[in-house]
């Protein structure tokens, strides 16, 4: 059984079709690009895929549980978790609090041990710190550690982004475009977190990207998007060759 | 030990703040107990001690919604009269009792508090919904209805128990030996003195550890979460309206814990404009802007000086106000003005750079 399985999603807003019979199976483990020109309806999927918004019809199971319809909170804790295109921190908190945010329905302790500094509020801000320390240090991050989020520069906030994500421990990881706005060599070191991400922590991925460089790099699988419907899904090369890709990406 | 504490200190940063604030409060305190020995303050001053305390309550419990939630409430003189009336109310008719002033008081605190965090769930519920400009206009509405509710409530006791009305004094019914607790426009009259300068800056500082701590915990992370980036902060699984609400409650409850201590420092308590309408609500909000959005312990000393200000200036008569406006204007210029905070980096990294030159000559 596939680990995020999507059948025949849609939704509509107002007269427009923004998505449109959306199926898909990802495997476990399974590096899953989702590619289409601007105005395709890529984030629209992830906007569904997470809860931000209600689909008008079909399904979307996680790890074998019905997750239609249900909202952001209890998707991320049923196993998703998301980057946004346009980058999303926390940016008056430091950098480790971003991460320990992330890790804030994993690791507990009530409001009055809080305010009161209870013993409960020590050890567990001592994981806490332990766990988003580990986290950064994976990202390279660690030296950054007590900056402001705003601070850090963009390569390392797009980091930043994909280790809260991680944080809350998902089964699935959506990357909206990760590699937007980078310089090829940024994109290179990307391509490799992404990568040391899926091997180190057992992750299946399922990124949007541009960037047909990093998507022919690293994908495993497509589905391509035109005007809210799939115009094709399969293996990266077969996808790429596909002349109905070709004329959608380049014209006639 | 000590020097282990020492280190922590050194690498702590929010420790060491913390610390500061405190410091700065007891030592303000001190300062205030020996000149009040030496016979030094005029009676002017000493009757502003208990007022300085409660608005440096109201300004760190507003900066707790303001700054750190990142909603702006212009209702909060509001939860100020809740805890004043609650509290008024209940000391009002324990007066005999509860003989131990102290004992009563504390009692007095939790119900104000009560009260005025109960009110903040209440109206944070629907308001909550609201964002920016539209969330400051219905804070303003609740803030003017819980004034002028309390202007037209009679609560009356006799030996068959509580009377309502909400007309006049008369329609209460009491028998021969009941008496008028709370007599409409007329507030309350006669609530024991139970609130001075000492209690008034134990809960000052009550306050800045209940804020202070909660900030710095996991629930305070997600608040600011909230308030940096709903969507994200929604993403990672953070539960939007329970953090909202903890905020907002939490504020309007030490708001009420203020209003229990400006309560018990006056003999008649009523509602007026002045004290609990949206006058004071912006007040309070000028003490949170001019001390810095988020900065706590900012909101103490704006609180501190702009009430200061008006009674220390009282003898230039008209140019007092005038003084008091340009004052605003210069601290807020300080505060906020890009020139200015460039000018300030410039000083701090100044004094820092001379630091680590004098550190590195001593190393060598």
């Amino acid at each position: 059984m596939a680990l995020l399985e999507v059948r025949n999603l849609g939704i509509s807003f107002g007269g427009l079709r923004a998505v449109d019979d959306f199926s898909v199976n990802i495997e476990k483990g399974c590096l899953y690009g989702l590619i289409g020109p601007n105005g395709a309806g890529k984030t629209t999927v992830f906007n569904l895929l997470t809860g931000v918004y209600k689909p008008s019809e079909g399904i979307i199971s996680l790890d074998g549980k019905d997750i239609t319809g249900k909202k952001t909170i209890e998707i991320n804790k049923a196993g998703i978790a998301r980057t946004f295109q346009n980058i999303r921190l926390f940016k008056e908190l430091t950098v480790a609090e971003n991460v320990k945010v992330g890790l804030h329905n994993h690791l507990k302790y009530n409001t009055l041990e809080g305010i009161l500094r209870l013993p409960g509020y020590r050890t567990v801000e001592k994981q806490m710190q332990e766990q988003a320390m580990e986290l950064l240090k994976v990202f390279d991050l660690d030296d950054e550690a007590d900056i402001l989020a705003a601070n850090l520069p963009y390569g390392k906030q797009r980091k930043l982004e994909i280790a809260r994500a991680l944080a809350t421990k998902p089964k699935l990881l959506l990357l909206d475009e990760p590699a937007a706005g980078m310089n090829p060599n940024e994109t290179q070191e990307l391509m490799e977190t992404i990568h040391f991400v899926r091997e180190n922590f057992d992750m299946t991925i399922l990124l949007i990207e541009h960037d047909m460089r990093l998507v022919s790099g690293i994908c495993e699988e497509l589905t391509v998007l035109n005007f809210g419907r799939m115009l094709c899904q399969g293996k990266t090369a077969d996808v790429l060759n596909n002349p109905e890709v070709i004329k959608a990406y380049l014209g006639e | 030990m000590k020097a282990d504490f020492m280190k922590k200190l050194k690498s702590n940063k929010t420790l060491r703040s913390n610390l500061i604030t405190f410091g700065m409060v007891i030592l303000a305190y001190v300062i205030m107990e020996i000149l009040m020995a030496a016979g030094l303050l005029s009676n002017l001053l000493k009757g502003m001690l208990v007022p300085l305390c409660v608005y440096a309550i109201l300004a760190v419990s507003l900066n707790l919604t303001v700054g750190i939630l990142g909603e702006l409430s212009l209702g909060h003189a509001g939860f100020m009269c809740v805890g004043a009336f609650s509290s008024a109310f209940f000391s009002k008719c324990m007066q005999e009792a509860i003989p131990i002033a102290g004992v009563r008081f504390i009692l007095a605190i939790l119900i104000g508090a009560l009260c005025a965090g109960v009110f903040g769930i209440l109206i944070g519920i629907p308001v909550l919904r609201l964002k920016g400009d539209y969330l400051a206009i219905v804070t303003l509405a609740f803030g003017e209805i819980i004034k002028n509710l309390v202007n037209i409530l009679y609560i009356g006791i006799d030996e068959n128990g509580f009377h309502f009305s909400t007309k006049s004094s008369l329609d209460l019914n009491l028998s021969e030996n009941g008496k008028i607790i709370i007599q409409g426009a007329q507030g309350i009259t006669g609530t024991p003195n139970d609130s001075n300068f000492t209690v008034g800056i134990l809960l000052l500082l009550i306050t800045l550890i209940i804020v202070l701590n909660l900030i710095h915990s996991r629930d305070g992370r997600a608040i600011m979460a909230i308030r940096d980036n709903t969507i994200a902060a929604e993403s990672v699984g953070i539960n939007i309206t329970k953090y909202k609400l903890m905020a907002f409650s939490i504020s309007a409850a030490l708001a009420g814990v203020a209003g229990v201590l400006y309560a018990h420092n006056l003999s008649t308590l009523t509602a007026l404009p002045k004290n609990f309408g949206y006058n004071m609500s912006i007040m309070i909000l000028v003490f949170v802007v001019l001390g810095g959005i988020g900065n706590i312990r900012g909101s103490v000393i704006a609180a501190v000086v702009l009430t200061l200000l008006p009674e220390l200036l009282r003898g230039l008569n008209d140019y007092r106000m005038l003084i008091y406006a340009i004052v605003l204007i210069v601290m807020m210029l300080f505060n906020w003005a890009p020139v200015c905070i460039g000018w300030r980096e410039k000083i701090k990294y100044k004094m820092k750079s001379r630091k680590t030159v004098k550190n590195s000559g001593k190393e060598a």
